[in-house]
């Protein structure tokens, strides 16, 4: 197990570097110079060499690659095209609204996610089952930005109840932990919920009558276990499956709050994303993707790991 | 006369287990140095526990698992994937194999004829011809082709499909078919009505068998002769009356006690086998058999026992042997107290 | 004795079944079994409609789609001629509804198509070769796994640049890897049975295997999952053009006309709600239906 967990390490390792050359390629695959977005077309030629000198664009590819790399380790992400300023204050202020959100969400639909699962299975068959599964799959049919959307015209167009712009009053960036802020967080998070509340309720529903139709909880019975100690065992045995679906879920909410975050304007990587594309900032695209990437690698791994030291059926050598 | 089929010092390591770079770190000898022949129209059956290497014999027989090493001839004419043997694609026309698990080994998406009539298509006959053939061959199996061409493998029991595998094996003429297993999976009823028609079939075409099975009573029933394997080797090898009645390894002897005999009076309270094979990861030295055999002594864990004569062409590997090279050694050494 | 036990009860079901005479194939019991379900059936006949709708909105449609008047802007729902109201450039809201449904449905479908074909037959060749073949086929997916596919479907298309074409390349790249993951774990598993081994036996060469033996066991299972992708893709398409990377204005697209009539939730909220829910209508029928196609398909031996 300990020679897995050090594999898994090394294994992302290749991984991560792929990922980079994947971001760092993403630049290659815009039509035209990456540099068009600040060279004015009618520019000489001589200074059109100029700025693909200043940022490097006239080296070989790998070169540039391996540059970019070693720059990104040491936390340099570039400077933006558009603004001038380093990509990386950007990100990094972006990220942790982007986590906030993406945590209240994570913490909505797991604990809503855990409770429908363990009802519909436990009460397998009976309406609360046809309710909690309803649910679900309209959780993970729904399309989260118009559900956003919905959200919005019913709490703030009609009932006025909740702002639908920004994470803070007067469009402020920086959150804090009071009322008028946490207001701010209550429909983007309700609405970012609903995908990991409707895959844990599946996960969960699964899990947990696989594991009451086992002989093993008939056992229990019959040894005379009742009610908290058998949901104790249960628990224990769904734990594995659900934490490492949760894990991924967790990462999907960081990758995919982009079309939310816009919706609410939320100023979170997302939105940062959305405004890199359209004003073609390449190197906050490229910064971007691969922060929320790396983040993701990282999930995985450590996904696989918990994994590995929770489930004592996995003894990968 | 000679053999029709002979196999020489067959070998087949498997990688296992990876260190931290990926690469293996132990090798199990699941096929260590085998060799035998088999005269046209006779039975070898192929006996052993689980994990013997018996399956992946027939697996190398076949070259659906690549030997390490060996050499496999059908009538001297050697066959193999080097430069210099006749390719594999001849060899498989000539021996054919039935499975165990009679459901993996029909495609359930085909239905019983395409099943049998895919293999002669493969080797040129015409679809027309093949399906006629289907239907003649459902018939020498003993299943109505009217009534099942068009069934699919889930649609038939356990002892149906097998008939199917079994016409399946023979569409394409081969002269040998291995039976790895064959029978092992079916109702007791069910195999004596499969082993009848293997029996029916080998007269009828004139096969040669290899029948494989962990079942002795099924060997001695169907075999003309029998080789014993142990953790990758032959321990033992004759016709079958010898074998059965005279077996000349502690390890056959243990196998054939710990049968029931089909007369109860007859049955003998003998020292049955104990404990599991050990690991063939790490086969034990020498003789391989030591650790559990109760007449081990020191020369057993230090030195593999020679294939030695025991009368006509019974023979065996085992040091208590008086023909063994090493008798005199064995003999002058104490018992290993257990 | 377990063996001898579990075959006898399988054969006592395959007498069972042997009694029942009629002899189908695979698909056909798949079919009566998937017609027998409520659910998928309306799931179906609501996606049928919709398809046909959207085929023959050039003929249904009560107006142009892309004609409005600016003095009928965002009349509301239940108006006179304009049943489902007008949008920001008073155009009609039904008829744009239906028009949208060619690129939506299109957007939705295209994408998980190719990447099925594609896919697959990564899989199948990563999962019956296996060896360093797999390793590089897999290894390499293993890299588009590492991003969550909403963010690879917008980096690429924000890469590539707004546009119809650019989309459907995007969102079929992100459906490739999860594709061809499936394909090559049931190929793998598929490989190891014993009918393919006895193909092998029989002399049949590694292309005549896999389409014979091999494609028709994988097919089944891969195309379930794809089915379930389906929905997925709907929505990341739409959200696509949610963002301005898919089709551009003035192109109806469902999309793309939640974008636009955002801006006038104050003034008619109702009308933009409209687009979103025939998306969500769409991708939950196509949810259910896959839904129903995985339990047909889950025949026991």
């Amino acid at each position: 197990m300990f020679v897995f967990i050090i594999r898994r390490f090394l294994y992302a390792i290749p991984i991560a570097l792929a990922v980079a050359a994947v971001c760092f390629s993403l630049v290659h695959l815009a039509p035209g110079d990456p540099l068009t977005a600040i060279i004015p077309a009618d520019a000489p030629a001589e200074v059109v060499i100029a700025i693909q000198q200043a940022y490097g664009m006239d080296r070989p590819l790998l070169v540039q690659f391996g540059s970019w790399i070693q720059r990104a380790l040491q936390g340099d992400l570039g400077v933006s095209v558009a603004t001038g300023r380093p990509v990386m204050g950007d990100i990094a202020l972006a990220l942790s609204n982007t986590l906030l959100l993406a945590f209240a969400a994570a913490l909505l639909g797991f604990l809503g996610g855990i409770l429908l699962g363990a009802l519909a299975a436990i009460y397998n068959g009976t309406w609360i089952d046809k309710l909690a599964t309803a649910l679900a799959i309209t959780g993970v049919s729904i399309p989260h930005y118009w559900l956003g959307l919905l959200l919005v015209i019913i709490f703030s167009v009609h009932l006025d109840w909740l702002p639908s712009m920004g994470a803070g009053p007067g469009g402020s960036s920086d959150w804090r932990l009071d009322w008028a802020h946490l207001r701010h967080l209550v429909l983007p998070a309700v609405t970012m919920c609903f995908i990991p509340m409707g895959i844990v309720t599946r996960t969960v529903r699964a899990t947990v009558s696989e594991i009451l139709n086992s002989e093993f909880v008939t056992a229990l019975y019959a040894r005379g276990l009742r009610g908290r100690r058998i949901a104790l065992h249960v628990a224990k045995n769904a734990a594995p499956t659900v934490l490492s679906v949760m894990g991924l879920q967790f990462g999907y909410l960081l990758g995919g709050s982009i079309l939310v975050e816009t919706v609410f304007s939320w100023p979170g990587t997302g939105y940062l994303l959305n405004t890199a594309i359209f004003q073609r900032d390449i190197p906050l695209l490229q910064g971007i993707i691969l922060v929320l990437a790396m983040f993701f690698v990282g999930l995985n791994l450590l996904v696989d790991v918990l994994q590995t030291l929770m489930d004592p059926r996995i003894k990968r050598g | 006369m000679t053999a029709l089929l002979r196999v020489q010092d067959l070998k087949k390591y498997f990688p296992v287990g990876k260190d931290l770079l990926g690469r293996p770190t132990q090798v199990v000898q699941a096929v260590d140095g085998v060799s035998f022949s088999v005269e046209k129209g006779r039975t070898l059956g192929i006996v052993g526990e689980s994990g013997c290497g018996k399956s992946t014999t027939a697996r190398l027989l076949m070259h659906l698992i690549e030997p390490d090493e060996g050499r496999i001839s059908i009538r001297g004419k050697e066959f193999g994937n080097i430069s210099g043997r006749h390719p594999v694609a001849e060899l498989r026309r000539q021996m054919q194999m039935v499975f165990q698990d009679s459901y993996a080994s029909l495609n359930p998406r085909l239905t019983i004829e395409d099943s049998i009539a895919f293999g002669p298509q493969i080797h040129g006959v015409s679809e027309r011809e093949a399906r006629q053939q289907a239907r003649d061959l459902l018939e020498k199996v003993g299943l109505n082709p009217n009534v099942f061409v068009r069934r699919y493998p889930h649609e038939l029991s356990g002892g149906q499909r097998q008939r199917v595998n079994i016409a399946r094996a023979l569409a394409i003429k081969p002269e040998i078919v291995l039976l790895d297993e064959a029978v092992s999976a079916l109702d007791k009823s069910v195999q004596a009505q499969v082993l009848n028609l293997l029996s029916d079939l080998k007269k009828e075409f004139g096969l040669t068998y290899l029948f494989i099975s962990h079942d002795l009573n099924v060997v001695q029933y169907i075999s003309d002769d029998v080789m014993v394997m142990y953790l990758g080797q032959v321990v033992e090898s004759g016709p079958v009356e010898q074998l059965y009645q005279n077996p000349a390894h502690p390890y056959t002897r243990a196998l054939l006690s710990s049968v029931p005999s089909q007369t109860p009076h007859e049955r003998k309270q003998h020292k049955v086998l104990e404990g599991d094979p050990p690991n063939p990861i790490a086969p034990p030295s020498g003789c391989r058999f030591h650790p559990r055999c109760e007449h081990a002594r020191a020369i057993c864990s230090s030195q593999q026992p020679e294939t030695t004569r025991v009368e006509g062409l019974h023979q065996a590997a085992c040091f208590m042997l008086p023909a063994n090279p090493n008798h005199e050694k064995y003999i002058q050494l104490q018992e290993v107290s257990a | 004795m377990t063996t001898i036990a579990s075959t006898t009860s399988k054969e006592k079901f395959a007498l069972a079944a042997e009694t029942a005479a009629v002899s189908r194939g695979y698909w056909t019991t798949v079919w009566t079994r998937l017609v027998r379900d409520p659910v998928s059936v309306g799931c179906a006949v609501v996606l049928l409609l919709m398809v046909l709708i959207a085929v023959f909105a050039p003929l249904l449609a009560p107006y142009d789609p892309s004609q409005g008047t600016m003095l009928k802007r965002l009349s509301p729902i239940g108006t006179e001629g304009h049943w489902l109201g007008t949008d920001e450039l008073g155009r009609d809201m039904l008829s744009r509804l239906m028009h949208g449904g060619q690129m939506s449905l299109m957007m939705g479908l295209l994408p998980v198509f190719i990447a099925f074909a594609i896919g697959t037959s990564l899989g199948l060749i990563a999962g019956f070769f296996g060896g360093w073949i797999n390793s590089l086929i897999m290894r390499t997916t293993d890299v588009f796994f590492a991003f969550p596919a909403v963010l690879l479907a917008i980096a690429i298309s924000g890469a590539l640049g707004a546009g119809f074409i650019n989309a459907i390349i995007s969102l079929t790249l992100v459906f490739i890897p999860p594709i061809a993951r499936v394909a090559e774990s049931v190929t793998t598993s598929v490989r190891n049975l014993d009918f393919v081994e006895a193909a092998r036996a029989s002399g049949a060469g590694n292309f005549t295997i896999i389409r014979v033996h091999v494609l028709g066991n994988v097919l089944g299972p891969v195309f379930i999952y794809a089915t379930s992708l389906v929905s997925v893709c709907m929505i990341l398409a739409a959200g696509l053009s949610f963002l301005g990377l898919g089709v551009r204005p003035p192109t109806p697209e469902w999309g793309l006309m939640l974008n636009t009539l955002r801006q006038s939730i104050y003034i008619q909220p109702w009308i933009s709600v409209l687009p979103g829910l025939m998306i969500f209508i769409t991708s939950l029928c196509f949810n259910l239906l896959s839904d129903g196609l995985r339990s047909a398909m889950d025949i026991k031996r």
